[in-house]
């Protein structure tokens, strides 16, 4: 499969070529000696990296894949691929004729190049951010539902605590990441789980109390009358009630906290072992390695959209058969 | 006459933004009766079952429970004396119509064991064996009026208080859920108070018809309906049913004519 891919870069590229727009070899070569060890492109090709499809994309559909044709040739995939590809050669184009040098505009062809060649320094990071990102993102969701959970509980505790929510929520992340940082300079990863948390966790807090608070009024008249108490209304009517609302406000988070893990990390700047993707794209644009900047930023970008995906089909498995969102509409 | 089970001594109810929803309510209601309010809107007719159902808090007046009442039933014990049937079906979207006939049950903390054949039961008697693990969307609008019956069945109340249960039905499916309830009510025997807007759905159901008057809520005729149970469809279409009709129609007639007599509303005065 990736020698198939590599066959069909070059092909487009040699393609290209033959139009007189074939300025890739030379573009290669910008990148001199630090970039020689990119030499072994054969070796480094050879773990599987699956994102590197995502490039080229539904292009590849057309050639014969383990998974059945027919589940992906669906008028919503093809739709936004056929522009995603349209968007992709357009960009090939106008780059090669315009003559862009690739330190200020690399073509898509140029950046999987890169993707593939750099997945060994690139991957590792991703997983670093991911990982930073999936801790703040539980912490969010937890707190956030406990939180609101407590908001419910008593308006005077809501009004009392709502508002330093809202305002911990509209300081900018990027201007207290730099206190939190030195707060926590024993911990670089405590201070990026807390610079992603503040980030992630508004949502889901606000999102779950509205949803705690819009019971429906014949249901808690019906569970008055039948002497419900306190925390049975909570866990039989309002919990449940409000499990579309925090499912809402986790697909938000789950991007936010990406987010924020990557501002975090572009304030910290930490290096070394423990260096994200975020750092990686620091030190690309310290080094004018734009194309690879494009790769990082292609990884990061698959990873939100993975991680709204794998949410979107979290909730509609959890709200199943019973929620509007869910169930199609004629029945 | 039976010694009354309910009895509502001057009750009046005045909400907070200063309208009086009722004025000087008396009524008696005696056990195993079933009583139909009529009126129009804003008659406080829905405030009369709230508030028998203790869902608000009296201006004036008492509501008192005859001797004859489940009193001494502990108030967290499955069987409830009240039952209430809302004008939605009100039911849990996330659980089945298993669980949503259970859940009275459940929150009187009866075990599930014990539970479930009362709730088969109830599903029984409304007619709805066999959608058990159905979920309220997948149910018609009838069904879902059935689910909610049957949870309101399934603590065996001795009294069951409706709020035009099947105002948002269809004819068809009104007057065939009619004819059920009347069945159930003549096995059960529960007392039963069943507001309504329509003047023939109160005449077929009830032995009494209450009819009352808006701004300020208040009984303006009782009418007893002395028709025998149990009443076919025959009885819809019988000389004595469009007596009654009727009658009603004529004493709610006199009802909104108070009400036509005051001034409009503001909206009403600027669009003319």
């Amino acid at each position: 499969m990736l020698d198939r891919l590599a066959s069909l870069l070059q092909f487009l590229d040699h393609q290209l070529g033959s139009l007189g727009v074939g300025i890739l070899p030379e573009h290669l070569s910008w990148r001199g000696p630090a970039r020689a060890l990119g030499g072994a492109v054969k070796e480094k090709l050879r773990p599987e990296p699956r994102r590197e499809a995502e490039v080229p994309g539904p292009g590849l559909s057309t050639s014969p894949q383990r998974l059945p044709l027919g589940k992906w040739l669906k008028p919503e995939v093809i739709a936004p691929g056929m522009v995603g590809l349209l968007f992709l050669g357009l960009w090939e184009v106008g780059v090669r004729l315009t003559g862009v040098p690739p330190y200020l505009l690399p073509g898509p062809i140029l950046v999987a190049k890169t993707l593939v060649q750099e997945w060994g320094s690139l991957f590792p990071s991703l997983l670093v951010t991911l990982q930073v990102t999936v801790v703040a993102f539980l912490l969010a969701a937890v707190s956030g539902l406990l939180l609101a959970v407590l908001f419910t509980q008593s308006k005077w505790i809501e009004r009392s605590f709502f508002p330093y929510a809202v305002v911990l929520q509209t300081t900018p992340i990027v201007s207290i990441a730099p206190l939190i940082i030195i707060w926590l300079r024993h911990n670089t990863f405590a201070a990026m789980v807390v610079c992603a948390w503040i980030v992630a966790f508004f949502p889901i807090l606000s999102n779950t109390t509205l949803g705690l608070n819009s019971v429906d009024h014949n249901l808690l008249n019906l569970f008055q009358l039948y002497k419900a108490n306190r925390w049975q209304t909570l866990i039989y009517l309002r919990l449940p009630s409000a499990l579309p609302y925090f499912l809402g406000g986790l697909r938000i988070s789950g991007g936010l906290s990406l987010i924020g893990a990557v501002v975090a990390e572009f304030v910290a700047g930490s290096g070394g072992e423990r260096a994200g993707i975020a750092y990686q794209i620091l030190i690309s644009s310290f080094n004018l390695q734009v194309p690879r900047m494009f790769a990082a930023l292609v990884l990061l970008t698959g990873l939100g959209v993975l991680i709204f995906v794998a949410l979107s089909a979290l909730s509609n498995k959890i709200l199943g058969r019973w929620h509007e969102s869910v169930v199609p509409r004629n029945s | 006459m039976p010694a009354p089970l309910l009895v509502l001594n001057h009750v009046s109810k005045v909400y907070a933004n200063g309208t009086v929803a009722l004025q000087d309510m008396s009524l008696a209601i005696p056990e195993g009766q079933f009583v139909s309010l009529v009126g129009p809107s804003g008659c406080g007719k829905s405030t009369v079952l709230r508030l028998i159902a203790g869902l608000g808090q009296l201006t004036s007046g008492s509501i008192e429970w005859g001797s004859n009442c489940q009193q001494n039933v502990p108030s967290r014990s499955a069987e409830s004396k009240l039952a209430f049937v809302f004008q939605e079906p009100a039911l849990l979207p996330w659980a089945t119509v298993m669980e949503n006939v259970r859940l009275p049950l459940k929150l009187a903390g009866e075990p599930k064991e014990k539970a479930d054949p009362k709730v088969l039961q109830a599903l029984q008697q409304v007619g709805l064996q066999g959608f058990e693990g159905s979920f309220p969307r997948e149910l018609s609008g009838g069904m879902r009026m059935r689910v909610s019956i049957a949870r309101a069945l399934v603590t065996k109340p001795q009294v069951l208080l409706m709020d035009e249960p099947f105002g948002a039905l269809d004819e068809i499916t009104r007057s065939k859920l009619n004819s059920e309830l009347l069945q159930l009510w003549q096995e059960q025997r529960w007392t039963v108070i069943f507001v309504t807007h329509s003047i023939y759905e109160a005449v077929y159901l009830s032995n009494r018809v209450v009819v009352m008057a808006a701004r300020p809520g208040r009984v303006v005729a009782d009418i007893p309906i002395e028709a025998p149970y149990p009443r076919s469809e025959d009885f819809r279409t019988s000389p004595l049913y469009n007596d009654y009709c009727r009658e009603v129609a004529a004493r709610l007639r006199e009802a909104m004519a108070d009400v036509t007599q005051e001034p409009y509303p503001p909206l009403v005065r600027r669009l003319r």
